[in-house]
């Protein structure tokens, strides 16, 4: 008797990991289904912040791919590894701060280090060649293969006709002339293959499950390094990079600036880490001072919150600033008309 | 039987969904797991990461901003 052969797929809530999985099931092989949280995965977090969009029906799609095919989910944090792949991608960036290639290789190395700890065969993504203009391109994806520690391990069902046949082919434990050869950025084929495979709802493709392709997002995070000196991030820096508005008027601080009752909600549960400024004479936005400021920096940052409270025509607003330990105190101030915050304060 | 509490507030999905995987990974057959969220995103992914993966959700409830499920191990 056989012994049947085990795969992990890496699913990401889109339809090519989702076909290629299916793909690989069908020729008889045991799969589950491997996601990588990296803290920066879009999965829905300003709907889970902004009261208005919290009605929005909203899924993670790794899980629902997963119920989908009837296969398990694992879910792995991988938040501090990622640090180094951000920081110091050997093979830089793309448009924005997305280090493509990097992640692709580190993904599936973890992936490898995965069926090693868990006695499976080998790897299965949904890439297709020439989609993606860093990891997916005829000459780097031999370099996924090779600097992941995957080689022949790593099959990637959707164009593995335009590859050279890997270990499951060779061995036969998947036939080749079952797998495809799509290639390109047209995804014709991949809704095609949906259809013939009976798929009908999937997440549509809009190339950004990830906030460092987001350009807004990567000039929060860069000013976030030049404003620090260093290169570094926490879990809770990376979260406020998503959460409200930003406006920096020097190095040594920044405010984080709520933009509704959502996003207000969200930064008080960060108000013992951070100075906090809140009006109290007016409604107003809650508002978290990241960096180091200085004694005149606190009135800047009250005139500036009483700038977005419904004080803004009023002659004075006040607002209470509170430390990080509770202490608090109030500052009466006039509001920054709008004209006088220089469009360069906004990240 | 045992009863395990988590606190997964403040935490954005899939943050609560690894919480809860990462405890059930410890707990035997038939204990309960209580996780306490304010990601209305769990209402969803915890249930579909039970149902894939042969766990049991209990009870649902909501106080204030809190939402808070408990989970069966399975099998």
């Amino acid at each position: 008797m056989s012994t049947q052969r085990k795969a992990v797929a890496l699913i990401s809530g889109g339809l090519d990991s989702m076909l290629a999985a299916r793909v690989i099931m069908d020729q008889g092989i045991h799969v589950e289904g491997i996601n990588f949280f990296t803290g920066f995965c879009v999965e829905g977090h300003t709907h889970a912040i902004r009261k208005k969009d919290r009605a929005k029906p909203k899924r993670n799609n790794a899980l629902w791919v997963a119920e989908q095919l009837g296969i398990k989910l694992h879910i792995i944090d991988v938040i501090e590894e990622y640090k180094d792949v951000l920081i110091n991608p050997k093979h830089g960036y793309g448009q924005n701060m997305n280090p493509c290639l990097d992640c692709k290789c580190f993904m599936v190395h973890k992936a490898v280090e995965w069926i090693r700890a868990h006695d499976f065969d080998f790897i299965i993504t949904g890439e297709v060649m020439g989609q993606r203009p860093m990891s997916q391109r005829r000459d780097t994806m031999p370099v996924v293969a090779r600097e992941s520690g995957a080689d022949d391990l790593l099959l990637r069902p959707l164009c593995a006709k335009h590859l050279p046949p890997t270990l499951p082919e060779r061995e036969g434990w998947v036939d080749r002339e079952k797998l495809l050869d799509f290639h390109g950025r047209n995804r014709k084929p991949q809704m095609a293959l949906a259809r013939q495979l009976g798929i009908e709802d999937y997440a549509q493709p809009a190339g950004g499950c990830c906030f460092l392709t987001d350009r807004a997002y990567s000039d929060k995070l860069v000013d976030l390094w030049q404003a620090r000196g260093e290169r570094e991030y926490q879990l809770d820096d990376i979260m406020l990079l998503k959460v409200g508005r930003h406006i920096r008027p020097n190095p040594r601080f920044k405010l984080i600036i709520g933009r509704e009752e959502g996003e207000n909600r969200f930064l008080e549960g960060y108000r013992k880490q951070y100075v906090s400024l809140c009006p109290t004479s007016h409604k107003g936005p809650l508002v978290l001072l990241d960096g180091w400021p200085e004694e005149a920096d606190l009135e800047l940052a009250a005139r500036i919150t009483a700038r977005y409270s419904q004080g803004r025509d009023a002659e004075q607003v006040t607002v209470a600033v509170r430390q990080g330990d509770g202490e608090e105190r109030e500052l009466t101030v006039a509001p920054m008309p709008p004209g006088e915050i220089p469009a360069d304060w906004h990240v | 039987m045992n009863t395990k509490h988590i606190d997964a507030r403040r935490l954005l999905c899939p943050m609560p969904v690894i919480r809860t995987q990462d405890a059930v990974a410890d707990m035997q057959p038939g204990e309960q797991l209580v996780i306490t969220c304010t990601d209305p995103g769990a209402l969803k992914d915890i249930p579909a990461w039970c149902r894939i993966n042969g766990h049991r959700v209990v009870e649902t409830r909501q106080e204030g901003d809190d939402i808070i499920i408990t989970v069966e191990v399975g099998a």
